[in-house]
């Protein structure tokens, strides 16, 4: 499983990765092998303001309904309007075509509190 | 308790020995397999000596268990104390003529109602066909795109509505204060007072509003939704667009309760601007049953589909790329979002829902707006000849027509219809009558001679021409093809043939106890004097019913050991919501308000977080142990933690891994030590019944699953019931009725007083026919029929859990999570393998994912016990072929199951393996061959491209 190292994680199974003034947001490669394949994400609308452990997205497989955390504090700046028809972009691009949300407004110091790939990677020893 | 009848006479051939599967020689055979002596031994050496029911159970003169023959008897001197009148009360309930062709061939048909909710679609397109029509002529006639697979009743599909619409609400994150649902004042009472009920939990405020008022003089702050009924209760047929525009305008969403058969005349919610329509198919064949079973429709506009409430039917297709269909948006479903859902429905009215849409499969558009036209003239003959008498009657109408009477006038006319044998509705404003598809000429002039009228031959046209219906229904092909009996009786059967039924082999569902339902039981359902009765009807024309509710009520108090009992929940589900409200009430009534925190273990089903959250609680999760048992460690730390608050506990019992936990007494001890109650989930009841009796396990209020520990078939998914008994201190506060005459605490949890009162009569014939010492023994054959299964194939499958000596309860789960290591073989190929073996697969991944969950009941005998082992040791073998390389890892009997006539027949054959062993790997199959219709069913693509109406033909 590939996981990017210009990407920062949380236990949780999403990344972050840094664009300009925006934060990238998805879920990770080990994340949609195990939710399956997707057929719906439910996105949230820009202007909302997210905290951890607030839901950002829902992500629904055939036969699990799960929460994408908010990662860091800021604010929806964009989210992945491709993925209304095309959900499964998650599954085969988790870290490109299948980002999920653009946060604004994230504190670099929160970004530093977050796992780095090889803290991640540890995490998932022995379920890969 | 009295039985009605006095002799004892000798049993010849017991109910029992019927009902039970295995003859005393198989049960001997199987416990030598366990290295038992005797079902006592077994019974001492399962179940913990703390809890174990040292003795029987009092069912007083129906202790000693009836024949067959004596149970019907004694239960038609029960029915014949029913009086039978003509019911033109309405209020959501009318007569209606069921057709005898699908009466026989449907309702009373074991090919149709014992199947339980489809989870294999492959062996189940029969009733997903009839339930996809039954979504399609919803849609038609309600001009709303997609429509659930059935709801429970009327009300409670309205207080669904109300959730929808809340969790729709844009302004909902901003608002503070308590969200707002308007009601109309002119939808029927049951509906207000559920939705009032329901509302509280949810921190709802509800207020009726006039829906004849100016939509200005409506007060729309803080308003997330509106109810309306339409026609009105009282019969009038108003344009509903103004105020629709209204709430349009001020944000909130619109639901109208409606009528099926008013919608092929009047112009359908959809085309008004109604967000949501609801109502009952009930009129559609279904008897009125004095208030169930009946399906209640759900219907909405497409942006809302996710926040439906319900199962629903979605095409898909096969892997052949055949059109399939199965449930669809499953993710909705409570037993995946756990304490995040907001609802606790898990079922259908299956049964009933097809029966409704069968019927207007058999009349067709065509016929249906005959019925309705016919109706409605009437209405208009009657509603002149008051008129004309000088009576004050409402001026538009479909069905009813209400005259205003002072209470003196009313109380007169209706005595005077009673002499007669007719029942009227009494409303505030006088006397209300609803006609319906049976009522004759002669019926007419009755009504009309009872207020002094003389019925001419013209009437008036009540139906206000700006609201008639200009739109077209029912168009699609499956309406319009069936209408000779000859053509009918063979699509019923075509059906019928596609879905593996109890009749076909054992449904070994884990959770589910898919037990016998024997004929005697269900013959007397569709006797007139259970199945006419309108739930409203006055007191003293339900004696018989009332027998059948008291001693149900003292036998269900002694099964469980507790003191009340309320017979009204229509599922599972809504007992555990009931008895939840009356923990929550009785803690509200010691001025507890802040006792809210429910704890529910990891293994719950789950519906009881959802039935929490429904009952204003706050859910609070327990961990479990390696065993699988609740992690008592944990369970006290939380219940510590949350003292102050504590309100319940939610226990399964047995556990839902299938185990005699022996904790359960320190458990409940310590939550009671807390300040907390204990409810217990009654699911898995049927390990328990005559052994231990769930309040020696400390619980203070439990739901008995009817259709399961007591014989109510399944339906396909539908009906059930789930009345809850409970300790003296909670009987003050379970569901009241706004029907009954005693006021109650608690506000109604189903639409009619006595839920699906003309099913209750099976359960009740099923514990007069076995007796105290029968029903016990029930359990301790599937006690000993799950641990032989468990036993026989410990070799392949071992068993996750086991309670003490190393046994399981009445079910076991089988560990597949090896074979998916070795042999890459997931869950689903083994249930979809076992189809063509001829079996229904056993629960699914549930409660523990890799795994699969076996319940034979006591009902299976070692024969078919066997059958089943057999076939699960040879889906082992192939498994181990894959391993060992003599089959493919992606081409092999197992991942291409299962397998149909069709791709087996066909000319091309590219697999690599034969086309015998993919549809005759036993001796048995090539006897006797049950074929699954479709392949192997990509649920992805259905999710993806939502489709739940009929397709067009040319995709088939």
């Amino acid at each position: 499983m590939e996981f990017p190292s210009n990407c920062k994680y949380t236990k949780d199974h999403e990344w972050v990765r840094v664009e300009g003034d925006t934060c990238v947001v998805g879920i990770t490669e080990f994340a949609q092998s195990e939710l399956g394949e997707l057929v719906f994400v439910d996105l949230p609308s820009a202007g909302k303001s997210v905290s951890p452990g607030s839901t950002l997205c829902v992500v629904e497989s055939t036969k699990a309904a799960s929460d994408v955390y908010a990662p860091v504090v800021g604010t929806v700046a964009e989210a992945n309007a491709a993925l209304k028809d095309s959900p499964s972009l998650v599954n085969t691009e988790p870290y490109t075509g299948g980002w999920m949300v653009k946060l604004s407004g994230v504190a670099k110091g929160d970004l530093d509190k977050m796992l780095t790939v090889d803290q991640y990677k540890e995490l998932l020893k022995g379920r890969i | 308790m009295h039985g009605g009848q006095s002799e004892t006479r000798s049993v010849i051939s017991g109910f029992e020995s019927r009902h039970i599967g295995p003859g005393s020689s198989e049960q001997s055979a199987m416990l030598s397999v366990l290295g038992v002596s005797s079902l006592e031994s077994l019974t001492e050496k399962v179940v913990p000596k703390s809890i174990r029911f040292s003795g029987s159970i009092d069912l007083g003169d129906y202790s000693k268990p009836r024949s067959e023959s004596e149970t019907l008897e004694l239960l038609h001197s029960i029915a014949s104390q029913n009086k039978v009148f003509r019911n033109y009360i309405g209020c959501g309930y009318y007569n209606c003529h069921t057709p005898t062709v699908i009466l026989r061939n449907v309702l009373e048909n074991p090919g149709w109602y014992t199947q339980y909710t489809p989870y294999q679609p492959e062996i189940s397109q029969g009733r997903l066909e009839a339930l996809l029509n039954f979504q399609t002529m919803v849609c038609d006639l309600t001009a709303l795109p997609v429509a659930n697979a059935s709801l429970l009743d009327e009300a409670t599909a309205a207080a669904e509505a109300m959730t929808l619409s809340v969790q729709a609400w844009k302004k909902g994150e901003e608002y503070t204060g308590s969200p707002t649902f308007l009601v109309s004042s002119q939808c029927h009472p049951q509906t207000i007072s559920l939705v009032r009920t329901r509302a509280e939990g949810l921190g709802i405020t509800v207020k009726e509003v006039d829906p004849s008022s100016a939509p200005s003089q409506v007060v729309w702050d803080g308003v997330f939704g509106l109810l309306l009924q339409y026609p009105y209760s009282n019969g009038e047929i108003v344009d509903p667009r103004p105020i629709i525009d209204a709430a349009h305008s001020a944000g909130a969403l619109v639901t109208v309760a409606t009528d099926l058969l008013a919608l092929a005349l009047i112009a359908p919610p959809g085309e008004l601007g109604a967000d949501i329509a609801v109502g009952s198919a009930q009129r559609f064949g279904v008897p009125l049953g004095f208030g169930g079973p009946h399906a209640a429709f759900f219907a909405t506009k497409d942006e809302f589909k996710r926040l439906m409430p319900g199962r629903i039917i979605g095409v898909s297709k096969d892997n052949a790329g055949n059109p399939a269909l199965r449930l669809a948006l499953q993710t909705r479903e409570q037993h995946i979002r756990r304490e995040k859902a907001t609802r606790n429905i898990c079922t259908a009215q299956a049964l009933l829902a097809n029966i409704a849409s069968m019927f207007a499969v058999y009349h067709g558009p065509a016929g249906i707006k005959a019925i309705a036209e016919r109706v409605a003239s009437m209405t208009g003959r009657l509603g002149a000849a008051l008129s004309k008498s000088g009576k004050s009657v409402t001026k538009s109408g479909f069905d009813t027509i209400t005259v205003t009477l002072s209470p003196s006038d009313a109380a007169k006319i209706v005595s005077k219809a009673e002499a007669l044998g007719i029942n009227l509705r009494v409303s505030d404003v006088g006397v209300g009558i609803s006609l319906d598809e049976t009522v004759t000429d002669s019926d007419l002039n009755d009504l009309a001679g009872v207020f002094g009228a003389s019925l001419g031959a013209a009437g008036d046209d009540l139906v206000p021409a700006t609201l008639r219906r200009t739109s077209k229904f029912l168009t699609h092909p499956v309406f319009n093809s069936y209408h000779s009996e000859t053509e009918f009786l063979r699509y019923c059967r075509k059906l019928e043939l596609r879905d593996l039924s109890l009749a076909i082999s054992m449904i070994p569902l884990g959770s589910c106890t898919m037990k016998l339902n024997a004929t005697t039981e269900m013959i007397p359902v569709t006797w007139k004097e259970f199945g006419a009765l309108h739930p409203f009807a006055p007191r003293n024309q339900w004696d018989g019913y009332a027998k059948v509710f008291t001693d149900l009520e003292q036998m269900l108090a002694s099964i469980t050991g507790f003191h009340g009992v309320s017979l009204q929940p229509n599922s599972g589900a809504q007992g555990e919501y009931a008895g939840l409200l009356a923990i929550r009430n009785y803690h509200l009534s010691r001025g507890d308000a802040h006792r809210t925190v429910c704890l529910i273990p990891k293994s719950a089903h789950g519906t009881n977080p959802a039935s929490a959250v429904m009952a204003g609680m706050k859910v609070v999760v327990v961990d479990c142990d390696e065993n699988g048992n609740i992690s008592i460690a944990d369970l006290k730390n939380k219940a510590n933690e949350h003292k102050d608050n504590l309100a319940a506990l939610m226990a399964t019992y047995p556990s839902t891994h299938g185990v005699f936990e022996e904790g359960i007494i320190e458990i409940t001890k310590h939550i009671h030590s807390c300040g907390g109650q204990v409810y217990m989930d009654g699911a898995n009841l049927n390990a328990l019944v005559g052994l231990v009796r769930p309040i020696d396990i400390g619980a203070d209020v439990c739901h008995i699953n009817l259709h399961k520990t007591f014989c109510i078939p399944h339906g396909g998914g539908g009906p059930g019931m789930g009345p809850i008994a409970c300790a003296k201190h909670l009987t003050p506060f379970l569901p009241g009725h706004p029907m009954m005459s005693a006021a109650a605490t608690t506000g109604p949890v189903s639409a009619a007083p006595y839920g699906s009162a003309s099913i209750l009569v099976i359960s009740w014939a099923y514990i007069v026919m076995m007796g105290a010492e029968g029903l016990k023994r029930a359990s301790q054959v599937a006690i000993l029929n799950a641990n032989y299964v468990a036993k026989s194939l410990e070799g392949d499958f071992p068993t996750l859990y086991r309670g003490q000596n190393g046994f399981v309860a009445h079910e076991c789960i089988l560990d597949l999570r090896e074979y998916k290591k070795t042999a890459g073989i997931e869950v689903d190929d083994v249930a979809k393998r076992l189809m063509d073996y001829g079996f229904h697969a056993p629960t699914v991944s549930w409660p523990v994912i890799g795994t699969i969950m076996v319940e034979p009941t006591e009902s299976e005998n070692k024969r078919e016990l066997d059958r089943f082992v057999a076939a699960m040791k040879a889906i082992a073998n192939e498994a181990k072929k894959i391993v060992r390389g003599e089959y493919d890892r992606l081409d092999n009997p197992l991942k291409g199951a299962p397998h149909t006539a069709k791709a087996v027949c066909s000319d091309e054959w590219n697999r690599k393996y034969s086309r015998d062993i993919a549809a005759f790997p036993t001796a048995e199959t090539r006897d006797s061959k049950f074929w699954p219709t479709t392949g192997r069913i990509d649920g992805n693509f259905g999710d993806r491209n939502l489709v739940c109406t009929c397709p067009p033909l040319d995709n088939y």
